[in-house]
């Protein structure tokens, strides 16, 4: 496993998709490895791309990977599917429109399933993102799960979130709803060239100027064309630019919470599931003979 | 199988190397194995030899699934068994289904493709062979 981290760290390819594979299945003996991990981060820009499905978010990302390589950067890509809540399976389709970048060596990119996870992203996403800081990508793109309104994990995680959307989002009451859109850091209304893009822009406009303003600076809503390259230049830069505001004091110090807040359930989770009396305790609430938040506490070892 | 090996999905890639004109079989092989439980990552059609090598050591796949119409089997297909070893995927599991006629099947499993399913074959059938076959994860 540390030889994995190394090999990561020096740029071999196939050390990093191992390492990204034990981070995925939470393997054992990987545990003691990550505060190097985290040591070893070069400070990679975390960049979130969501939107609904459909909207062009593997385009986007495919497109914006093209204009960065030009500009001499290395990228990294999680690209974020959803699993089965049958089966546990998932298709991850996302490579399809990556195509372009498929054997270039300054691209690396990887599909992650969601694994039960219902935030549009998988539960590993983040130590994923610190593995490609650590091999030495920036920017990293995280592509979400196709959203719909309320999968806002990824702000927690990115630093700056980009919001996708298309002409035909709906009228102007799907813009003023509460959720995905007061995430955003940038918002792009994508497929720019179909009819009604104006128009979602200048809703998109006027419902983020006036609300929620006394909260947040109003974020810019830009136009793309991913298929034809149009307006990405101008999304690339708007997104190095928003760099800088993402690592103000008080941002940086949200996300950090809100990692240790993960971390937290993580190991109040993994530390309850190895408590002796567990199955006893479920067995009881399923039973109703005992609330949920008391089965918890008990089995967090406080006195109830 | 422990509990965890068995929590684990296997991940698999379906890969259509060459120019064959359409993929129904490759999305319908998706379709019923993510229905069986795999990670199955897709990467659509004419793809190249190093392009499924790529995929395959960036997403550490635990299989390699090719579907092939065309009848350019025998150069496409031993060429990313070779590329996949070339870079230390000793363990890659790497099989092939589509038209291949039978006097191939030896030669390309001399040449290191796993087992070749030709038409007719159930999408159980291939589940199962990936799940005896593929490699168990540490």
């Amino acid at each position: 496993m540390r030889g994995l981290l190394a090999g990561a760290i020096a740029g071999e390819r196939r050390g990093l998709a191992r390492l990204l594979t034990a981070i995925e299945n939470d393997a054992s003996g990987l545990r003691p490895l990550l505060p190097e991990l985290f040591a070893a981060g070069r400070g990679a820009h975390l960049v979130g791309i969501t939107g609904p499905p459909g909207s062009g978010k593997s385009t986007l990302v495919n497109a914006l990977t093209a204009e960065w390589r030009r500009r001499g950067r290395r990228i990294g890509i999680l690209a974020i599917d959803p699993s089965s809540p049958y089966s546990g399976g998932s298709i991850m389709g996302d490579r399809i429109r990556m195509m372009d970048h498929a054997s270039d060596p300054d691209v690396f990119m990887r599909s992650m399933a969601a694994r039960g996870e219902l935030g549009g992203v998988a539960a590993a996403t983040w130590l994923a993102a610190a593995a490609l800081d650590a091999a030495g990508y920036d920017p990293i793109l995280i592509e979400t799960v196709g959203a719909g309104q309320s999968e806002v994990e990824i702000a927690r995680l990115a630093e700056t979130t980009v919001v996708v959307e298309v002409p035909e989002m709906g009228d102007e009451v799907q813009a003023i709803k509460a959720g995905l859109l007061e995430v955003a850091d940038l918002v792009v209304v994508n497929k720019g060239d179909r009819p009604g893009a104006d128009l979602a822009v200048r809703h998109l406009r006027a419902m983020l100027s006036s609300a929620g303003r006394r909260l947040r600076t109003p974020p810019p809503v830009l136009v793309t064309s991913a298929t034809l390259g149009d307006g990405i230049a101008s999304l690339a830069d708007a997104i190095d630019q928003h760099r800088t505001t993402a690592r103000a004091p008080e941002q940086a110090r949200q996300r950090a919470y809100n990692q240790v807040r993960r971390a937290l359930a993580d190991l109040a989770g993994r530390h309850a599931a190895s408590h002796r009396d567990f199955d006893e305790v479920v067995s009881a609430v399923a039973a109703r003979e005992l609330d949920p938040l008391t089965a918890a506490e008990r089995l967090l070892g406080y006195k109830t | 199988m422990t509990d965890d090996a068995r929590a684990t999905p296997i991940r698999v890639l379906i890969a259509k190397p060459g120019l064959d004109g359409h993929d129904r079989g490759a999305k319908v092989l998706a379709r019923g194995l993510r229905d069986e439980g795999f990670e199955v990552i897709y990467t659509g059609l004419r793809q190249t030899p190093e392009m499924i090598a790529d995929a395959a050591e960036q997403e550490d796949v635990d299989v390699v699934g090719m579907s092939i119409l065309s009848g350019a089997h025998m150069t496409l297909l031993p060429r990313v068994v070779a590329l996949c070893r070339e870079r230390g995927m000793d363990d890659l599991l790497i099989a092939a289904g589509g038209i291949i006629p039978d006097a191939d099947v030896a030669k390309l499993k001399a040449a290191g493709i796993a087992e070749i399913f030709g038409p007719g074959t159930s999408i159980g059938q291939i589940a199962r062979y990936f799940r005896d076959h593929a490699r168990r994860r540490a």
